[in-house]
């Protein structure tokens, strides 16, 4: 293959190797993984509530959300909200009289990300939020608790073991998605790859080893997960 | 909002819908005929096929399709130019297109998702079930074929609409390795018009019909299959 450079040479931490880019494109694509998650989840209870509540409006809204983002494949949304969504925020700020922002590539994808996953997680927690046994709620609600302290309390935590296993398929696709950020230019770890292959012609030394990066993130999070599972399962009744 | 550029792209659109269709066609079709035997090995087979099998499955389901997509789209296509023999043969105008890799990269991940799922239902059937077969004479391979994998199959078909669903949404990732699907399509005319969002709406909302039209076929298919429990 290449003259002289060895797969070693290629992936030296320090120039002229690239693994420095490549772990730095790795770390990027945790950022955005973690920040986008957090953002998925808010919104997730945010729709998964507005499902639920009387409201038919904010019903309407959560439901048209939820359809349209799961039909349309995500690297077009990522290009539509990636260019959309900044023209859009600009003109609602501009229409409060504040000056225009450019977003950085993070929050940007931040924000792309965190968008298609709140779809997502709105029918996960949705779905967990229903499997709560009535009886427990209103349990909740003839000891005289709040509606604050009712959810505190009675409702995430036992929804939790339900919700899991979703959303723990939902950070395993998220931290996939992350590498279709590299089409907009965002220099995460498929990005580097890219740039990383394409400069040395090492094709295969590279997208190999950015794939075992992904990997191994997907194995770490897959016994980070399940041992939260365990946790969190810890009063329910076993099965089998 | 301008849509003049529609009626001059129509040609082009056709074509990069008929593009998608075949991606989806063609990668589910192999990827159903990849998956049962991946499935089958990790569940019946000797541990030599099932641990490549589930290794696979794992690599597959662990790494991002666009990943994958690059990595045989410019490794092996870097590499296969460099061999006369696949130079010189027949099968080079195909091995030279982006579609045939995008099809290779599509098939595989296909046939490691469903895989999976055929692991899992081939596990799910009920044990007496197997072990009726077994007490009626049946070979091993005869269970196998009779009731094993039949039971199975029926379970996985329920999962089919909504894997199939997932690959039409996979499919865009075509037209970053040049292939000028639907959505490669749109980038083009993009970059003429310099329309920015009316492109990508316009191939969205044919996304969504197809996703619509998915859903309702597969549907009607699963009334067809006579359901005995």
């Amino acid at each position: 293959m290449q003259s002289g450079q060895t797969i070693f040479d290629l992936l030296a931490l320090s120039p002229p190797g690239w693994g420095g880019n490549l772990l730095r494109g790795a770390i990027h694509t945790m950022e955005i993984a973690i920040f986008a998650y957090i953002v998925g989840l808010a919104l997730g209870l945010a729709g998964a509530l507005a499902k639920l509540s009387e409201n038919r409006v904010l019903f309407w809204i959560s439901e048209t959300y939820t359809t349209i983002v799961r039909a349309v494949p995500e690297l077009l949304l990522i290009l539509l909200l990636y260019y959309a969504g900044t023209t859009v925020l600009n003109n609602i700020l501009a229409s409060y009289g504040i000056a225009a922002v450019s977003l950085s590539g993070l929050v940007a994808g931040i924000g792309v990300l965190g968008f298609v996953q709140g779809a997502y997680s709105t029918e996960v927690l949705r779905a967990a939020i229903l499997a709560v046994p009535v009886g427990q709620i209103e349990a909740a609600r003839a000891f005289g608790m709040n509606p604050f302290k009712r959810w505190h309390r009675i409702i995430i935590p036992a929804m939790l073991p339900y919700a899991i296993p979703g959303l723990a398929n939902l950070w395993l696709i998220l931290t996939k998605d992350t590498a279709l950020l590299a089409v907009v230019g965002y220099s995460e770890l498929a990005l580097e790859t890219r740039q990383a292959a394409g400069a040395t012609k090492a094709y295969f030394t590279f997208y190999v080893a950015a794939g075992a990066l992904y990997l191994a993130l997907t194995l770490l999070s897959n016994q980070v997960f399940r041992r939260l599972e365990r946790h969190l399962r810890r009063g329910m009744p076993r099965h089998h | 909002m301008d849509w003049s550029w529609v009626s001059t792209y129509f040609p082009e659109l056709v074509s990069g819908l008929i593009l998608t269709l075949e991606l989806l066609l063609l990668s589910v079709f192999f990827g159903i005929l990849l998956a049962v035997p991946i499935g089958l090995v990790q569940v019946t087979g000797p541990w030599y096929l099932a641990m490549p099998a589930r290794a696979f499955c794992t690599v597959i389901r662990g790494t991002p399709l666009l990943i994958q997509v690059w990595l045989l789209y410019y490794g092996l296509g870097s590499l296969f130019p460099s061999i006369p023999w696949i130079r010189h043969s027949f099968m080079w105008p195909v091995l030279r297109e982006g579609f045939f890799y995008a099809v290779l990269a599509f098939t595989l991940s296909f046939a490691g998702y469903e895989g999976e799922v055929v692991r899992g239902a081939l596990t799910g059937v009920p044990r007496g079930e197997i072990e009726a077969g077994r007490a009626f004479g049946m070979t091993p391979f005869q269970v196998v074929r009779r009731v094993w994998l039949p039971r199975a199959i029926r379970m996985v078909l329920p999962t089919l609409a909504g894997e199939t669903v997932l690959q039409l949404k996979s499919t865009p990732l075509a037209a970053t390795i040049t292939v000028m699907d639907l959505f490669g399509v749109a980038n083009m005319i993009r970059q003429e018009t310099y329309r920015i969002y009316e492109p990508l709406l316009l191939v969205a909302s044919i996304y969504i019909l197809l996703t619509v039209i998915i859903t309702r076929l597969f549907r009607i298919v699963e009334t067809q299959i006579p359901q005995r429990r």
